[in-house]
């Protein structure tokens, strides 16, 4: 694989020298999300493979061009997962998408994002140096921790070759329960649940219906179906992979907003329709009747930020715009990383 | 040297009357008496009186005192409670340092969200106990957590002895509000998952008081678990330990801790603590579950077969809590056991992946002979953070010497085997040397780019964490003065 990094390392210099953009590209699969795409391709899918994997270490090193399907089978094979559940929005997703965009899926609430289970990456600077950040290791703090900082960049500090991830056991049981809620009550429930020593896994409210899937072992799942009450739903299992991927019949629409929230932030009056996940803290919303401007102000106003996740139009911006502040260390940061302004451009801001 | 003493005492002077200025009666320190206590922090072989120390008790008072050393160029060393072993809070001679004992309120407990914003220089239990009457606890949990500050693990990225389960700092801190250096105030994560934009709370998490000051930290709560029950299991060797925890892993649990000791580790705590360790054992192994009281049952069921089945000798259980803290006390009372069998002992801190556990213990085995020196080893097994103990005296000649030969062959070996030279202790002076044998120059200048990106002005305890390359040439190591640490009162683990 020395002569792919060569062969990026070659295209970046040269993207360098000249002051042109590229864009970073691995299965494509989300090319609606985030900033116009700009710039040449710098296709990653050459560079691919899991370079370790020790499933008793529940340490995974991974090219990033490889195929998330292939990881997941593989960790799949050893019994372990990714527990931030990236969404799966095709079988081209590489792992080096699911890094740079920085999405999770159902479990994020309880088990952590993205930048938590990352222990280490490799990055390919404006420069074309080839730079490690972490390790292998779950507890590092030699140096800054540059490599979660890689988390959610959407590719703007350089071309991430490498990462090394943390993986979990899958959980020996899963139960998935629904409860007839409305949304200010789902909401309160959410986060009194959220308190209690529960092996919740998963919330999502829809529609008037809460559901919420359990994980551990047998007797922890079985003392809180027993607590909880409500109604064991049969297909639990296609249900989450539903909201996982975002095929659920909810997320087939031109428009929607995902609006990140402080979990217990009340019920927001924007129009529309709302699915809610992560316990509150991710609200999805389509069909509002606020523009973006006022859906922007009334998220910040409760302590969030909204995302126009897709759009036909993205004029009104893909992401939140943080404090003049932020963004000035924002640029600090791009400058050293990527002096010239190649990596994607206008993806993040 | 005249002129450079009085250069500094007119420095001394000029930097306490601009901080006076801007700061309530009895909060700018410029006497020795005064600045004494200050003069190191856990890793007490570094000593070294501050310029002035700065105490502001609000937001706009650690403001000000950064307006007043950005106008007169004076390098700032932040200090939460000085409870840190790696120097991160070693003062600087033409420094301030400043102090954030007295913003020590917890602003906000919010049960429903599971929240609390404190200031930084709450101390960490201080938090857990706040949150305990709604069931709730701050997880990490640093052995130092009855005196050390949320500030302090902020810079850090504290972690403990069950961060393999809960995660550490960077995984339970949502939000922290820090002023920088500009004169201004950010605010980096979010109460809302994914903060906008880069995640530079992340960066900022253990960046060891380099890229600003917190004033303000938003935790996360976790629910308390109902109850934790802990085995205590034997091995005639550390490879069928170290494979234990392998096979515990494998079989899909992650205990709530899991930790590993020596023979030589223990045989020096149990004359200490009297736990009921084997003394005949190779290495000894205590793996926690925790949960509701029929989930801990089935753990405990399980992990006793992985145990059995993996070639562990005797097996105890913890049937009460009285018990449980018996197993674990010898665990934790490690480091001062090794300062009352040995005048002086360094701790090390690599982390590394437990697979070459076998391969790093037989080789500090082989460093014990070729130095003439001892190594008790405590692991944190779960998560590969190996704390070797090298025992000496420095009154021998030569000792301390081979000691700190020692320490740095351990990490060079921790490096080499695909680890790191700390895992929770932090860099600060004491490794810095040490980030040069892990870190490549081109790295190492992307570290400086991420610190000018907060501090252009390079004022923020600058020369800790991240050597200049000039800087690899030379050596150090920590070194615990007649096995006294200060605060010897805390338990070091």
């Amino acid at each position: 694989m020395a002569d792919t990094i060569e062969f990026f390392r070659d295209r970046i210099q040269a993207a360098t020298a000249a002051g042109t953009p590229l864009r970073i590209v691995g299965g494509a699969s989300k090319d609606w999300y985030g900033g116009p795409l700009q710039g040449e391709p710098l296709d990653t899918r050459g560079h691919s493979g899991i370079v370790d994997y020790e499933p008793t270490e529940l340490v995974v090193t991974v090219r990033c061009g490889t195929p998330l399907a292939q990881l997941e089978a593989q960790l799949r094979e050893h019994r372990q997962m990714l527990a931030f559940e990236p969404p799966r929005f095709g079988a081209a997703s590489t792992i080096g998408g699911v890094v740079a965009s920085g999405l999770s899926g159902p479990r994020r609430a309880t088990a952590g994002a993205v930048r938590d289970f990352l222990l280490g990456a490799q990055l390919l600077n404006g420069k074309g140096e080839l730079l490690n950040f972490g390790g292998q290791v779950m507890k590092n703090v030699a140096g800054y921790d540059v490599s979660r900082l890689l988390a959610g960049s959407m590719g703007v500090l350089g071309l991430i070759t490498q990462v090394s991830l943390k993986v979990l056991p899958l959980p020996l049981v899963e139960t998935t329960l629904r409860f007839e809620l409305d949304e200010i009550a789902a909401l309160a429930r959410m986060n009194d649940w959220g308190g209690q020593p529960l092996p919740l896994s998963a919330t999502c409210w829809h529609d008037g219906v809460l559901t919420v899937r359990l994980s551990g072992a047998e007797p922890a799942v079985a003392a809180a179906t027993r607590k909880l009450g409500g109604a064991e739903v049969a297909d639990g299992p296609a249900f989450w992979t539903s909201l996982r991927d975002q095929t659920h019949a909810f997320f087939d629409t031109d428009t929607l907003w995902r609006l990140a929230l402080p979990p217990a932030a009340s019920a927001l009056i924007l129009g529309g329709t709302q699915l809610i996940e992560w316990g509150g803290g991710q609200r999805w919303l389509k069909a509002p009747r606020a523009g973006a401007a006022d859906i922007r102000r009334t998220v910040a106003a409760a302590g969030g930020h909204a995302t126009l996740y897709r759009a036909v139009d993205k004029r009104a911006g893909a992401f939140h715009h943080p404090s003049a502040a932020i963004l000035r260390i924002h640029e600090r940061l791009q400058g050293a990383f990527d002096p010239a302004g190649i990596f994607n451009r206008g993806r993040l801001y | 040297m005249t002129t450079d003493l009085s250069s500094l005492a007119a420095r001394r002077h000029e930097v306490a009357q601009a901080l006076a200025a801007v700061l309530p009666a009895g909060a700018a320190l410029a006497k020795p008496e005064d600045t004494r206590p200050y003069e190191c922090d856990g890793l007490a072989a570094y000593r070294q009186m501050p310029l002035v120390v700065a105490l502001p008790h609000d937001e706009a008072q650690v403001l000000a005192v950064l307006a007043v050393c950005r106008r007169l160029g004076v390098p700032v060393v932040p200090r939460g409670a000085g409870t840190g072993l790696s120097g991160g809070a070693t003062p600087i001679a033409e420094g301030v340092v400043l102090s954030t004992a007295r913003l020590n309120r917890i602003v906000r407990l919010d049960a429903t969200s599971r929240t609390a914003v404190v200031q930084p220089g709450v101390r960490n239990l201080a938090i857990s106990e706040a949150a305990a009457p709604h069931g709730l606890y701050y997880a990490p949990d640093p052995s130092s957590q009855i005196a050390c500050t949320i500030g302090g693990n902020v810079a850090e990225n504290s972690g403990g002895v069950h961060c393999l389960k809960y995660g550490l700092t960077v995984h339970n801190v949502l939000r922290v509000r820090v002023a920088t250096i500009d004169g201004e105030i950010v605010e980096l994560g979010s109460e809302a998952p994914d903060a906008p934009g880069l995640d530079l709370l992340s960066v900022f998490i253990g960046s060891e008081g380099m890229l600003g000051i917190v004033t303000e930290v938003t935790v996360k709560l976790v629910p308390k678990a109902m109850c934790a029950r802990v085995i205590m299991a034997s091995f005639g060797d550390v490879v069928t330990a170290g494979n234990a925890v392998a096979h515990v892993i494998a079989a899909g649990i992650i205990p709530a801790g899991l930790e590993m000791m020596d023979r030589t580790s223990v045989r020096m705590v149990e004359p200490f603590v009297q736990a009921g360790y084997d003394l005949e054992a190779a290495a000894i192994l205590l793996c926690e579950a925790d949960g509701t009281a029929e989930e801990v049952d089935d753990e405990i069921a399980r992990m006793t077969a992985v145990l059995r089945e993996a070639g562990a000798g005797a097996i105890a259980v913890s049937t009460t809590e009285a018990e449980r803290l018996r197993f674990w006390s010898g665990r934790k009372n490690a480091f001062p056991a090794a300062g009352r069998i040995s005048p002086d002992y360094y701790c090390m801190d690599g982390t590394i992946p437990r697979k070459n556990l076998a391969q790093v213990l037989t080789g500090i085995a082989q460093m014990e002979v070729k130095y003439g020196l001892r190594c008790a080893n405590v692991f944190h097994a779960g998560d590969g953070n190996l704390h070797p103990l090298i025992l000496f005296d420095a009154n021998q000649p030569d000792e301390l010497h081979r000691a700190e030969a020692f320490g740095a062959e351990i990490l060079a070996l921790c490096v080499a085997v695909g680890g790191t030279i700390t895992g929770e202790h932090g860099v600060g002076i004491e490794k810095i040397d040490s980030m040069c044998v892990q870190f490549r120059p081109a790295e190492l200048a992307a570290f400086f780019a991420v610190k000018k990106a907060f501090d252009p002005a390079m004022l923020l305890n600058p020369d800790k964490a991240i050597p200049t390359l000039h800087r690899c040439a030379e050596f150090g190591r920590l070194r615990v003065t007649n096995g006294v640490l200060p605060h010897a009162g805390l338990p070091r683990f």
